[in-house]
């Protein structure tokens, strides 16, 4: 029993960072409909800064915040010189273009910094332990659960409570309808990078400090599992996202903790396969026929 | 009569000569090791491309799986001649046997879905072979199989090469081939048409996947020596390279884009990272500004080199004539 | 003999009721006209026919056979073909490949003489031509066979889905809005095109029209949808002069349609 409590506690915290990155992976989605398959790669982009600032003498706070801005930026960035023109001619070239987006980050990146793991000074969360009832629980785990908490209220306030939002819901709703109303559907769009991008940082700053590694390749895997927690959820829903990034983490800790940690990695891909063909709106979607 | 089958002649005559070139090459110890490789691995990377075109450009699929299906060949291969002990032919029916049935059981489910959807499922399927095997002791593992015996040599590629560029060319160029090109034009109409999408997106699938596995099957046989890790989906990534360069829905620019990528790689080798990001730039060049591919969907025919013949023969006049 | 019997039937898109309770009886040799205002659920009628959409509730039954769960290439293969009222050619492939994967319906061969190209693959594939090229003959379409689809005129992209239909060896043809975009001499055209084809492969056809000159000139059976409920049915004069079905279009664009 303690064991099954350990272990979802542990899903928690690795769920709540997928959930963080599956958060942009669905905004992104639900307002051009596109995989953003660089989405992932930020994520590593968004370490690396947080360590870079770390290692400057910044605080967590201040470097969470400068590489959440500098990776902001580069999703912009990203949309405008890969995806823009490419999103109207083919979903499936933007597709292209996003994993070749992928691709030049993550080998840019090895190609200047090379491929070694480096880690967070411990200075920057000294660990501690906490016994609740005989759960374990770490530092770690408070603040990357008290991070996403945080980014998550201020993320809803934004969509629901301020006119870039509804511009936001309104071109993911239908994007010409929004279009001829009179929104700036390239802003929104742009707008939804910079968030989903920021987000993105965040969970990478995270994701370092959480498994103590930062490297190249680190954003591939949690990249693609987010989207599939996104899927999981219902895509174009960030309370889908939230559910299926932690409902993913937990499964994942599960399997690990009794005896397949081998097949971790697999797990997401069966969820993957399995929610498309029994509900492929996801738990959360509202689903719709394509017109003819 | 003559003149009808003029184009398959040459084409005969073109292809002795290529062979016959790199086989004297090779015996005659004028080739290093080093590009003997690179041109086996050629070869390889021909069947690979084109037979990921075969998905995504002519059906329109999104697939990703072709890593996946290389090392179900490779790996079912490999048991056939190095545990089993038998004969080479059997390896590569039984590898492409496998991969072709490994096609079904992923793309029954998974072609329903949308093409992007089916991008991250083919994905994660690559990704689940590899874990798998890994977790198989019979296969040895993460370190692989070793000792497979190295039966591979040059008119063993080429001819695999002819046979499966042949094969897809016929498969096109036929009624089944054009219920493919029609799903991948607009699928509400194919239907429409009396066209079972479901079981061209599937047929389309695996033929892609049995003649992925066949270059799995090649590979084992060539380096004698595999791993579960060589299987990732970089390598997908490096055979979407090479068929977005030749041009989706461009049989002979599989083949073009084939031979320059491994051309390139084989120079860059020394950096692979600075391979990878001229990889990356090609895929984002390519779909930004030429969504078809870089070279487009046209195929490379008899008529291409006469036109380019004629430019040619009208320059040089100019010259004489100025 | 009654070749496609509608009972009951009803579509829902999550609440929105598409289609309600709609009843069709139509006999071999029929050209019914179906019309109706913006919105009305027309098309759908069409989608459900064809089983790119699955009926909430009733039953279709076409040529003595009922189509539940059956796949829209089936019930092409039972002869039932379409145009779609937003042009939905082969765009990139040429004419005549759009005609000859259409004629597949009628002609085909298995997958192993496709890979060897051994018999009877060369003698399908010329039948398979010849009859494409026919068709396209007919149609005035010949001379554009080796152009991609996508770069033809509008009004020949309208005329060339219709050829692409018929290539499925039809008994009901099913037309939605074939007269869109058109100016009034290529509708008078087409009219007689309709016409002609109707007599030439002995078709039974239903026709979605907002030209009201078409309607009345072809059909000799109108029916009238409005939100999703037929609300009239009778001859074009009937029709014409039924007070709901102006109703159903005063305020409505449409109503300049019929004032001419
Ligand atoms: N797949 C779908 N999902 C949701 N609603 C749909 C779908 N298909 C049709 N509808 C709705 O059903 C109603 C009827 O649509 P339909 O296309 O059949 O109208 P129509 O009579 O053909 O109109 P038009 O003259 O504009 O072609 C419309 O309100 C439309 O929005
Ligand atoms: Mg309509």
């Amino acid at each position: 029993m303690q064991d099954l409590l350990q272990q979802l506690l542990n899903g928690l915290s690795q769920g709540s960072i997928y959930a963080l990155i599956a958060v942009g992976y669905t905004m992104i989605y639900g307002i051009i409909q596109l995989i953003n398959f660089a989405h992932g790669d930020v994520i590593m982009v968004g370490a690396y800064v947080a360590l870079g600032a770390v290692l400057m003498g910044f605080g967590f706070i201040p470097s969470l915040l400068i590489a959440m801005l500098v990776c902001a930026v580069l999703g912009v960035l990203i949309e405008r010189v890969a995806y823009r023109r490419v999103r109207p001619v083919s979903r499936l070239a933007a597709l292209t273009s996003a994993i070749g987006v992928s691709l030049f980050l993550e080998y840019t990146m090895m190609y200047f910094l090379g491929a070694d793991i480096r880690t967070f000074p411990p200075g920057v969360l000294a660990e501690r332990t906490y016994s609740l009832g005989g759960v374990m629980i770490t530092n770690k785990d408070l603040l990357v659960l008290g991070t996403t908490v945080i980014l998550v209220v201020v993320l809803q306030y934004i969509i629901f409570r301020t006119r870039t939002g509804k511009a936001m819901r309104a071109v993911s709703f239908d994007g010409q309808a929004a279009q001829l109303m009179g929104v700036n559907v390239n802003n929104t769009v742009a707008i939804t990078f910079f968030i989903g991008s920021a987000m993105a940082a965040a969970a990478g700053m995270l994701y370092g400090i959480y498994f103590n590694s930062v490297q190249p390749l680190m954003g591939l895997m949690p990249g693609l599992k987010a989207f599939i927690a996104a899927v999981l959820g219902g895509i174009g829903s960030i309370p889908g996202a939230m559910l299926g990034g932690i409902l993913l983490g937990m499964t994942e800790s599960l399997v690990a903790g009794f005896g397949g940690s081998m097949y971790r990695d697999a797990v997401a891909f069966i969820i993957l396969i399995l929610i498309l063909l029994i509900k492929p709106t996801g738990l959360l979607g509202k689903g719709v026929q394509e017109k003819v | 009569m003559l003149k009808k089958y003029f184009p398959s002649i040459l084409a005969c005559l073109a292809l002795a000569v290529l062979f016959t070139i790199v086989q004297v090459g090779i015996s005659g110890g004028l080739l290093s090791g080093y590009w003997i490789t690179n041109i086996y691995l050629m070869g390889i990377n021909i069947i690979l491309a084109s037979s990921l075109n075969l998905i995504n450009g002519f059906t329109g699929e999104f697939s990703l799986g072709h890593a996946g299906f290389m090392a179900v060949g490779a790996f079912t291969g490999a048991i056939v001649t190095a545990n089993l002990g038998l004969p080479f032919p059997l390896a590569i029916i039984a590898g492409m046997l496998a991969a072709a049935i490994a096609g079904v059981i992923v793309g029954l489910p998974t072609l329903r879905l949308r093409g992007d959807y089916l991008a991250i499922a083919t994905l994660g399927f690559g990704e689940i072979v590899r874990v798998v095997l890994m977790n198989i002791d019979y296969v040895g593992g993460a370190s692989g199989m070793m000792g497979i015996p190295e039966v591979v040599n040059w008119p063993i590629i080429f001819i695999s090469v002819v046979l499966s560029l042949l094969l897809i060319r016929n498969f096109i160029g036929s009624s089944h081939g054009r219920a493919c090109l029609a799903v991948r034009e607009n699928d509400l109409a194919a239907q429409m048409m009396g066209v079972n999408i479901t079981y061209y997106k599937v047929l389309a699938f695996v033929i892609g996947a049995a003649l992925a596995g066949l270059a799995g099957v090649l590979y084992a046989h060539y380096y004698s020596i595999i791993q579960p890790k060589e299987f990732s989906f970089m390598l997908t990534f490096d055979v979407l390279v090479m068929v977005m360069v030749g041009g989706l829905g461009s049989l002979t620019g599989s083949v073009v884009g084939a031979v320059l990528l491994t051309t390139a790689s084989a120079f860059l080798q020394a950096i692979p990272e600075l391979r990878m990001v001229l990889y990356a730039l090609l895929l984002i060049v390519s779909a930004v500004f030429r969504p078809q591919g870089l070279l487009g969907e046209k195929e490379i025919t008899l008529r291409t080199f006469e036109r380019w013949g004629g430019v040619l023969y009208a320059a040089l006049n100019r010259k004489q004539t100025e | 003999m009654q070749l496609l019997t509608v009972n009951k039937l009803s579509k829902s898109f999550g609440g929105l009721v598409a289609i309600n309770n709609f009843n069709l009886r139509v006999e071999s040799g029929d050209l019914v006209g179906l019309i109706g205002p913006n919105g009305a659920g027309k098309t759908t009628v069409f989608n459900l026919l064809t089983g790119l959409y699955q009926p909430t509730t009733g039953s279709i039954t076409f040529d003595g056979r009922d189509l539940k769960g059956k796949h829209p290439h089936q019930i092409t293969r039972m002869g039932m073909a379409r145009t779609f009222q937003n042009i939905r050619l082969f765009g990139n492939l040429s004419v005549l490949d759009n005609v000859k994967i259409a004629y597949q319906a009628v002609v085909n061969y298995g997958l192993i003489p496709a890979f060897l190209r051994v018999p009877p693959f060369n003698r399908r594939e010329e039948e398979i031509e010849k009859a494409a090229l026919e068709l396209l003959e007919i149609f005035g379409l010949k001379e554009h066979a080796y152009d991609r689809a996508r770069n033809l005129p509008y009004g020949e992209q309208r005329c060339l889905e219709i050829t692409r239909a018929l290539a499925t060896g039809p008994k009901l043809l099913l037309l939605d809005e074939p007269a869109a975009g058109m100016n009034p001499q290529e509708t008078h055209e087409l009219l007689s095109l309709i016409k002609w084809i109707r007599e030439q492969f002995k078709l039974t056809i239903i026709l979605i029209e907002h030209d009201m000159s078409l309607v009345m000139g072809l059909c000799e059976r109108v029916l009238v949808l409005d939100y999703g409920s037929l609300i009239a049915e009778g001859t074009p004069q009937e029709i014409q002069q039924n007070p709901k079905v102006i109703e159903a279009y005063l305020g409505d664009e449409e109503v300049v349609a019929w004032e001419e």
